[in-house]
């Protein structure tokens, strides 16, 4: 055999190896890709039985884990109720009333999906069982783990068929291959909530959507793959299972202008937290920095939202329960695949890389509670960020202004709950009847209804602080100091290049001409003049 | 008029020369730039214009360092001391005695070398118009220090800026009288031809 047989024999068993090699079956995922765990949990004897539930693993875990359910149960993924300090407001999904799917009472089956825990099917669930916490929503780092509603927060136990009707089945998952696999939250974890909020991809933050499981570098400069590859909890960086960060208590001001990450009572998860108050190098670091003065970070830096797909804008619950020809509901798309109306639902509107408002924004949110007495002639702000120019606490911030109608009791101009989801005759979605809908939400949360309704305009805003653009994408001078300027409607600012003295303008316009015409009438004079002299 | 009783004298030395014309043009780089930074129009975009405008300000600031260092050693700032001396001839001479042709009613020397009018447009160029828009632009360029200099509480970026363009607005108007004027001397063009050569026509 010469030399180039032996190679070219060589290669083709290579060739051939690799071949078998993509053939083979993938290995189960319990035998994990490294991770610098010192923990194996395969190996733990609380994981090597077979699981019927998602509590029982919950079991297990505590048996080592003694203290995790009792720190979950402090936390606001647990509670899904967060008292504002600065307001006083009892907020939190199980009690605010947005503008997206309005609200949670009633309707605890479908929404508690995205809950950590199990078995949140009313108001009477039991917040201090510890079994009932679910580990592996967040700790899940197979794939297979997926909670869907209706199901009161539990995964599906056998295969089932979802959506119903769809033809599509989403298997059991294995719950011992499942917990033996546990390991850090992702941002598959994280996603397979606040990706999906307000009840599909992209669609309520515009900010944040299943495009940030594996981002190029144009949409996120820190989650791309090919990067730094951060994951949600590189920012939001956790302890105890309290996770910072939060909108209804924004941090907009670093009280010091930065800090160091791991510092005490500071929020990790601002830009600041890393990159500091005066982040800008290079030549033009100080006229940057002087902008951190009253721009957030983000106003530059993620110029736009929605850039990997489309957002929903405008939700308009008036429409829904129409039903076509043979009553049953229906659904019409947009022209690039999404609903544009749905009978369950109502009109939407969705758009891609979005402009957003800029505001003065100073962290402090009120919210449009159920309570609050509305004036339904205005446009309800479901939550009304506070700051202004002179307060010394504000900054300005991108926010997603998302805009729908919604019901509210005539009587007593409150916002109305109303029952959507449910396997009984007053849900909105199977019977497409609003009086019975909102009868029973409003009987739900044992509140008064004067049983006569109608639609109010609301708009509320989504402050804008994911999918940070590459530098070089940030907003140029330009965009903001030549006209039409994305700050124009932004007040308490001289912005050079937009806000001149008008009056200044006129009169320093109408002396240069005034000068002008005069040089120009002399001229003509003097050349008048001597040409006259010269005919003579 | 007899071009043999035509008297030259060389009133603009060689540096004098070189910074008017480089004044000169990094005024009307400031002018352009600078109302393309107020807002006025689009030219070289607004960074572009903001960098340029920053850039000729330092130049400029540069080239006047030079130009006191020159006026003083040679004490040809006493040029700019004010005089009424034949201020009102020269008026008259602009609005009526330029038309019939009427003699110049002020003789350039070397050491006079501009006249009463000059002298009263210079210096209010040199003590107004200069420092309302050296001061309203360093402030306007140091933005970014005022907290640090503890006059944050003092200024306000609008007011700055509103000075700083009264004072353009004052230069564009010298500018355009300044230009045209240039045309007034013995000759139309016998004072640029000055200003280019150092050598000027002064009339007999």
């Amino acid at each position: 055999m010469s030399l180039r047989q032996f190679i070219s024999a060589g290669l083709l068993g290579l060739l051939a190896s690799l071949a078998l090699a993509s053939n083979a079956p993938t290995p189960a995922p319990a035998a994990k890709a490294a991770t610098s765990s010192t923990a194996d949990h395969s190996k733990f004897k609380a994981l090597q039985q077979s699981f019927a539930s998602g509590p029982e693993v919950t079991k297990a875990c505590l048996t080592c884990h003694t203290e995790a359910a009792k720190q979950v149960h402090k936390t606001k993924h647990w509670t899904w109720e967060f008292m504002n300090p600065d307001t006083k407001q009892r907020l939190g999904k199980k009690n605010v009333i947005n503008n997206f799917c309005t609200a949670v009472p009633s309707n605890y089956e479908f929404c508690t999906a995205c809950h950590v825990g199990y078995g949140w099917k009313d108001q009477n669930y039991d917040f201090t069982s510890e079994n009932n916490v679910d580990c592996l929503a967040c700790h899940d780092t197979t794939g297979t783990y997926r909670k869907l509603p209706g199901l009161a927060g539990h995964p599906t136990y056998k295969d089932v068929e979802f959506p119903p009707k769809s033809g599509k089945i989403v298997k059991a998952p294995d719950l011992r291959a499942v917990a033996q696999g546990v390991g850090k939250s992702s941002r598959d974890t994280c996603g397979s909530c606040h990706f999906y909020g307000g009840g599909g991809d992209a669609v309520k933050h515009g900010d944040l959507d299943s495009s940030l499981k594996n981002p190029g570098k144009y949409l996120d400069v820190h989650m791309a793959k090919d990067g730094l590859n951060f994951t949600c909890g590189e920012c939001h960086k956790t302890s105890g299972h309290d996770v910072p960060g939060s909108r209804y208590a924004v941090t907009t001001v670093e009280k010091e202008g930065g800090h160091m990450r791991g510092k005490k009572d500071a929020n990790p998860a601002t830009c600041q937290a890393c990159h500091g108050g005066k982040p800008h190098q290079g030549e033009k670091a100080d006229r940057l920095n002087a902008h951190t003065a009253k721009l957030a970070c983000q106003t530059c830096h993620i110029p736009e939202f929605a850039r990997a797909q489309p957002t929903k804008m405008m939700w308009d619950w008036s429409t829904a329960g129409k039903l076509d020809k043979d009553g049953k509901p229906f659904k019409i798309k947009d022209s690039v695949g999404h609903d544009a109306y749905d009978s369950k639902k109502g009109d939407f509107r969705y758009e891609s890389n979005v402009i957003p408002d800029y505001v003065w924004f100073n962290g402090k949110v009120d919210y449009t509670l159920r309570e609050t007495k509305l004036d339904p002639s205005k446009v309800i702000e479901i939550n009304h960020f506070n700051g202004s120019p002179d307060d010394g606490k504000s900054k300005i911030w991108p926010i997603k202004r998302f805009v729908g109608k919604q019901p509210y009791d005539v009587g007593s101009n409150q916002l109305l709950v109303f029952h959507t989801y449910g396997k009984d005759d007053s849900a909105l979605w199977s019977n497409f009847n609003w009086d019975k809908a909102i009868e029973f939400g409003m009987k739900e949360i044992g509140a008064e209804y004067s049983g006569k309704y109608a639609f109010v305009s609301t708009e509320m805003s989504w402050p804008i602080t994911h999918m940070v653009a590459p530098k070089a994408d940030a907003l140029a001078c330009a965009q903001c100091h030549t006209g039409p300027g994305r700050l124009d409607k932004v007040p308490g600012i001289y912005m050079p290049g937009r806000h001149g003295n008008a009056l200044l303008d006129t009169l320093g316009w109408s002396f240069a001409g005034l000068a002008f015409l005069g040089v120009v009438a002399h001229g003509a004079g003097r050349i008048y003049t001597s040409r006259k002299g010269a005919e003579k | 008029m007899n071009a043999n009783a035509t008297e030259r004298i060389y009133v603009f030395k060689r540096f004098e020369r070189f910074w008017h014309w480089s004044q000169a043009a990094l005024i009307i780089t400031l002018m352009l730039t600078g109302f393309e930074v107020h807002g006025s129009y689009t030219l070289f975009g607004f960074e572009d214009a903001v960098n340029i405008h920053t850039t000729a300000a330092w130049s400029l600031v540069t080239l006047w360092v030079f130009a006191v260092f020159w006026h003083f050693t040679t004490g040809e700032w006493k040029q700019y001391i004010p005089t009424l001396d034949k201020a009102g001839a020269m008026f008259k001479y602009y609005l009526t005695g330029i038309f019939s042709h009427a003699p110049h009613p002020f003789k350039q020397t070397v050491l006079k070398k501009h006249n009463p009018l000059q002298r009263l447009a210079y210096l209010g160029f040199w003590l107004g118009m200069s420092p309302l828009i050296w001061f309203t632009g360093w402030f306007y360029l140091f933005y970014d220090q005022w907290a640090a200099w503890g006059l944050d509480a003092y200024l306000s970026l609008e007011w700055v800026a509103f000075f700083h363009t009264v004072g353009a607005f004052m230069i564009l108007i010298f500018f355009i009288a300044h230009v045209y004027l240039a045309t007034a001397g013995h000759t139309p063009t016998s004072h640029i031809k000055a200003m280019i050569t150092g050598w000027e026509d002064v009339g007999h």
